[in-house]
């Protein structure tokens, strides 16, 4: 079979390899991002309130969050995921295939997110958390009325970036038989010489992730009034 | 309203030790406009944060309203910081709220229901002349117009004290101005106690009914408005009075001065009553000394009037004597600059 991209024959049968492949990216990215920010973002949130002069100083939660944090970041994605196979499949019942594969990009995940938050957060001014503490309010307001809300569009942003990188660890995922378009590139790509499908793979990858930023920037453009 | 007692502040870092307060005693009537001035880094943004506990003192007792601050911790010291406003140099607004939203912040914060905050929303915003800016988010605002939203914010939980860390600071002359005419206004009405912290004595002249100046983490001197203008006890506060009334005649011309006989250059102060009395023309008629005046300048503290007259006097002594009797009699505090005889 060539490269005829008018055979109906040839755009049916890579339509049915295509579609579920990207129905099976898209399915593990929103779901390993979301479990990975439920996880992460209070991680992230510990890790600023908890920091010296912050609203709940406390340098031991600081120091320790931030070492398991630090350790789960420096294991390579392919390594963890590996690693984390026999948890997985006591966990999902299996350690192969689509669902299987959030586990590890979750636990890969949150750390991550953890730390895109941190760095969200710690961009509200100071005196505005004052001004906060000025009024009477307390750690748990400061955090829900002041930091989330006045760092809403650079967490979004940090989302944004967050997604597109699950999207990589997603390709990854799939080459261990996770599924999805990394699994669809090796499996025909690669093994088996299909450069048409390796490259279309990529322009597919490509458009998500250009879709994924600018739905970002939009978002956070819209959500900022400085 | 607020009693200071023995304050003292020392932060402790890794590098040693800052001791940004020491012992400082300070009694704040209810209703006065208290400035508290001092260079930078003399302790005054440690002091009002203090008031407030948002700095923890390391020594020393801080009453509001008859109860000690440093003893409330948790939810009372929340609840007691509600009853005390606070603005900032640079506003500290939430930039993802509007106008009203942020007014409506500390209202929140309280548990106000919604009705509540709507109504005491737009009760203050023209208050603070703002009534149309309330959709508005605070980039779209000037400095001034921020800091009267942090002023209608400091108030919507209708305080009893009021404190101000160099709230005109990032402001042009004529905003501060207006920020400072707002202070007053609401002083006044609602009878708040306002607590004001500057560098500048424009803005202790413009609005303030007492002074206290601190100096390298002590408080130097302390005085209603009217004394320190009229008769600055410390070199400190004699310089801030020279910053709004300057008053150092030219080197040369002193030098030239003293060289006379029977010349004498003196300077009085006047307040109120006697800044629209004919002081020069009854001193030259009652004690025939000749007068040159030097440097004259008229000017309000608050709303009193204050003048100052730096004057050359002329004649022997006898007659010398007879104008400082006159002016004594008058109620004017008379310092000598020089002495030519
Ligand atoms: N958080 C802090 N940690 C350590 N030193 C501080 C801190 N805040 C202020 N200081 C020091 O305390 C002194 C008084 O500061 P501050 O109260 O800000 O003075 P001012 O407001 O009069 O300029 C300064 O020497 C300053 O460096
Ligand atoms: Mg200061």
């Amino acid at each position: 079979m060539g490269l005829d991209f008018f055979e109906p024959v040839y755009l049916a049968k890579l339509a049915g390899l295509l579609v579920p492949a990207v129905g099976e990216t898209i399915y593990m990215v929103a779901a390993a991002t979301l479990l990975a920010y439920i996880l992460g973002m209070p991680l992230g949130v510990f890790l600023v309130v908890s920091s010296p002069g912050h609203i709940l100083p406390n340098p031991w939660v600081e120091k320790t969050l931030g070492t398991v944090i630090n350790i789960l970041r420096s294991a390579p994605f392919i390594i963890l995921m590996v690693a984390l196979i026999p948890i997985t499949r006591a966990l999902v019942g299996t350690s192969i295939g689509t669902t299987a594969a959030i586990f590890p990009l979750v636990i890969s995940t949150a750390p991550f997110v953890a730390r895109i938050v941190e760095t969200s957060l710690k961009e509200v001014p100071e005196g505005v958390i004052e001004a906060a503490m000025s009024m009477g309010a307390s750690p748990w307001q400061i955090i829900i009325k002041v930091l989330l809300p006045e760092a809403r569009a650079s967490l979004i942003m940090g989302t944004a970036i967050t997604t597109i990188s699950v999207v990589g660890y997603t390709a990854m995922a799939g080459t261990v038989g996770g599924g999805g378009l990394g699994d669809l590139a090796i499996q025909y790509g690669y093994n088996r010489f299909r450069t048409d499908i390796m490259l279309i793979t990529i322009a597919v990858l490509v458009v998500i992730v250009q879709a994924i930023q600018s739905l970002g920037t939009a978002m956070a453009k819209k959500m900022s009034h400085s | 309203m607020i009693e200071i007692e023995n304050l003292s502040k020392t932060y402790s870092s890794r590098h040693g030790c800052t001791k940004a307060l020491e012992n400082v005693s300070l009694v704040i009537p209810r209703g006065a406009v208290y400035g508290i001035i001092g260079l930078s880094g003399a302790g005054k943004s440690t002091l009002v944060r203090c008031l407030n506990l948002l700095e923890q003192p390391t020594g020393g007792r801080i009453l509001v309203g008859g109860q000690d601050l440093t003893k409330l911790s948790g939810k009372a010291l929340r609840q007691a910081r509600q009853k005390i406003g606070m603005i900032f140099q640079h506003f500290n607004l939430l930039q993802s709220r509007t106008v009203a939203e942020n007014i409506a912040f500390p209202l929140e914060i309280a548990k106000l229901s919604k009705a509540e905050i709507q109504s005491r929303v737009t009760e203050l915003l023209p208050l603070v002349g703002l009534a149309e800016k309330a959709n508005a988010y605070p980039a779209e605002l000037s400095g001034g117009q921020k800091q009267r939203v942090g002023i209608a914010r400091a108030l919507a939980l209708k305080p009893e004290v009021l404190l101000c860390d160099e709230a005109t600071s990032a402001l042009d002359p004529q905003t501060t101005f207006s920020i400072l005419s707002l202070l007053r206004e609401i002083n006044i009405t609602l009878g708040l106690t306002i607590v004001i912290i500057t560098h500048e004595m424009k803005v202790i002249k413009e609005i303030c009914t007492h002074v206290a100046v601190l100096h390298q983490s002590q408080i130097i001197e302390t005085a209603t408005v009217e004394s320190v203008f009229t008769n600055p006890q410390s070199p400190i506060a004699q310089e801030f009075v020279a910053s709004v009334f300057p008053n150092e005649l030219p080197v040369e011309l002193l030098q030239e001065l003293s060289e006379k006989d029977q010349t004498e250059i003196i300077r009085i102060r006047f307040l109120g009553e006697n800044a629209t009395q004919p002081v020069i023309s009854d001193l030259i008629r009652g004690s025939e000394v000749k007068v040159n005046i030097l440097y004259g300048s008229i000017d309000h503290l608050r709303s009193t009037l204050f003048g100052s007259l730096i004057l050359e006097l002329q004649g022997s002594p006898e007659q010398l004597a007879n104008a400082h009797t006159y002016l004594k009699s008058r109620g004017l505090e008379v310092e000598v600059v020089k002495n030519g005889a």
